[in-house]
């Protein structure tokens, strides 16, 4: 009965079930589950299997499942954040679990966790058209290394969701994600290498995070020099830091903001 | 005055919050005591919902202090002893009910059984279902459950029973009482005032960001002296309007109905002037009339 003391495995229990129900609750949600997790399998398929067949060298296919990995961990991560924050922000779901005594961070780390599982099913299904209908050969660690790349990748992404999530209205935010999401992966190489698109949107290409995350998948595929991983990984960090620091500010003003 | 002068289970004091330029609580003093139920009662806008923010940490008074078992409500501690429910829950639709409540009780060191949990707040038959496919009420007594399921010592339900049919208000004002009889503190805010009547030990009103009275029922409605008069009557309302005493009078369904400050010389002039008068009834003025007035003089 005395709530001094609460049981480390009892909260652990919190963040459990927290994590185990966002990532039912949104398997659940078909506008999230379809796109997130039929895109990237399709386009493959399409760009990497049926047409990238008639090129052979199987140098396409690699490139394409890097590239589209990246761009399937950048729609669960952008939308599971930026558009469930914006609604749950908007709907007061967000001030209700501020009132209940829900332990400090489960709900980001329920959203962490369930991108990083829709992650992993898209890097397995992509690994498994590459593996089987593209004809991609790679070493065991570059699977493993390709597949820890897709989880982690999450991050970044996940804070840039956040941010968008703590601005916008609920109603925006899919728009102004899609917004976001489909130039940025074309124009960073995600959908066909940047040696095939114009010069200029290959120089640019630097300013999208997008283009980092992917160099560092391409550099596992052996598709792109490893000297750069660093350079990339510290963007990335910048990133990740900036946006999540800019959305915890921008939250905790909403919050006081007014009754509601 | 009260029964229970143990400390309070939640108190504000002197508590003060502006959003920009707009004052919305202007230095209130409340306090929730054990087996109790307060009522807060005020129109839109009177503060309410920014006092329960307040008292559960959701909100920084900017001055005065809010606490909870005496300590600040923002403590995880102290708010694992409190149950809520606030006006909008913005719950998930494809979360299913039973998902929600294991969740909630999974906060809360000693919650209620899943099964005691949903017999009381109605919520049996709906365990599998999802919330977005529920009706109004349903939605809303799902909420109810998730602020009960902590075996809460404190209890906030603001505007708890909007939306309700008569039924699951019922129902709810049922589960509420059990909790006050088993030493719960209860702040209940409300439009409904037959609510705040059927429920409240004690009634605190707000206009306009201060206290404009505190009371049992009781007290409150002595703010209003007027009575109201209902009689089957060949008088006219404006002959009966006319006397000294009667604030006014006017036809209703064929009943005259009068207002007055005494009702003693009214009733005898009434009986006096029409031999025929009949369905003759006396009340006093409800807690609507003194709220209605009570808001008025302060405006």
């Amino acid at each position: 009965m005395d709530t001094g003391k609460f049981p480390t495995a009892r909260l652990l229990r919190c963040y459990v079930l927290e994590a185990k129900y966002e990532f039912l609750r949104l398997l659940r949600t078909p506008s999230f589950v379809l796109p997130s997790l039929l895109f990237p399998a399709m386009f493959y398929l399409l760009f990497g299997v049926v047409l990238g067949a008639r090129r052979g060298g199987g140098e396409l296919q690699a490139y394409l499942l890097a590239t589209y990995g990246i761009f399937g961990v950048m729609g669960v991560a952008l939308f599971g954040f930026g558009v469930t924050i914006a609604i749950e922000r908007e709907r007061g779901f967000l001030t209700l679990k501020r009132a209940l005594p829900m332990p400090p961070g489960a709900l980001l780390f329920a959203k962490l966790a369930m991108a990083m599982i829709f992650a992993a099913i898209i890097s397995l299904t992509l690994a498994t058209l590459a593996a089987s209908l593209a004809g991609v050969v790679l070493e065991p660690a570059q699977w493993a290394l390709l597949f820890a790349i897709n989880v982690l990748g999450v991050l970044p992404f996940a804070a840039i969701g956040l941010c968008i999530g703590s601005l916008v209205s609920g109603q925006a935010a899919p728009a102004i994600v899609n917004l976001i999401y489909l130039p940025m992966s074309f124009l960073s190489g995600l959908w066909m290498p940047l040696s095939v698109l114009p010069d200029a949107i290959g120089r640019f290409a630097p300013v999208w995070p997008s283009y980092h995350l992917g160099r560092i998948a391409l550099a596992v595929v052996g598709r792109d020099g490893a000297g750069g991983v660093l350079g990339h990984l510290g963007v990335l960090l910048a990133i990740t830091l900036g946006c999540f620091l800019l959305a915890r500010r921008q939250l905790a003003k909403a919050e006081q903001s007014g009754p509601g | 005055m009260h029964t229970n002068q143990t400390a309070p289970v939640a108190e504000l004091r002197g508590a003060r919050k502006r959003y920009g330029r707009q004052t919305a609580l202007d230095g209130i003093d409340l306090a929730l005591r054990a087996g109790e139920l307060t009522a807060l009662l005020g129109p839109n806008g009177a503060g309410k919902t920014t006092a329960v923010g307040l008292l559960l940490g959701l909100l920084q008074a900017d001055a005065g202090v809010a606490t909870l078992f005496g300590q600040s409500p923002q403590e995880l501690a102290s708010r694992r002893r409190a149950g809520v429910m606030l006006q909008a829950a913005g719950i998930p639709d494809a979360s299913k009910v039973g998902e929600l409540l294991e969740l909630t009780r999974s906060y809360y060191a000693d919650p209620l059984g899943m099964a005691e949990c949903a017999s009381m707040a109605g919520l049996e038959n709906l365990l599998d279902r999802r919330y977005g496919r529920l009706s109004g009420g349903q939605q809303r007594r799902v909420q109810f459950g998730l602020a009960i399921c902590g075996r809460p010592r404190v209890l906030f339900l603001d505007e708890p029973t909007t939306g309700l049919d008569i039924e699951s208000r019922q129902g709810l004002w049922r589960a509420i009482r059990t909790l006050i009889e088993q030493d719960c503190a209860v702040l209940l805010t409300t439009h409904y005032l037959e609510e705040a009547e059927a429920l409240a030990d004690r009634v605190v009103v707000l206009n306009q960001g201060r206290v404009v009275a505190a009371g049992s029922v009781g007290e409150i409605r002595a703010h209003v002296a007027q009575r109201r008069i209902r009689c089957i009557s060949s008088l006219t309302p404006e002959q009966v309007a006319a006397w000294p005493e009667v604030r006014h009078a006017r036809l209703e369904g064929g009943r005259l109905q009068i207002v007055v400050d005494s009702a003693e010389s009214v009733v005898r002039r009434l009986l006096a002037e029409d031999a025929q008068l009949g369905e003759l009834e006396v009340e006093r003025a409800g807690l609507a009339e003194a709220f209605v007035q009570l808001t008025r003089e302060a405006a």
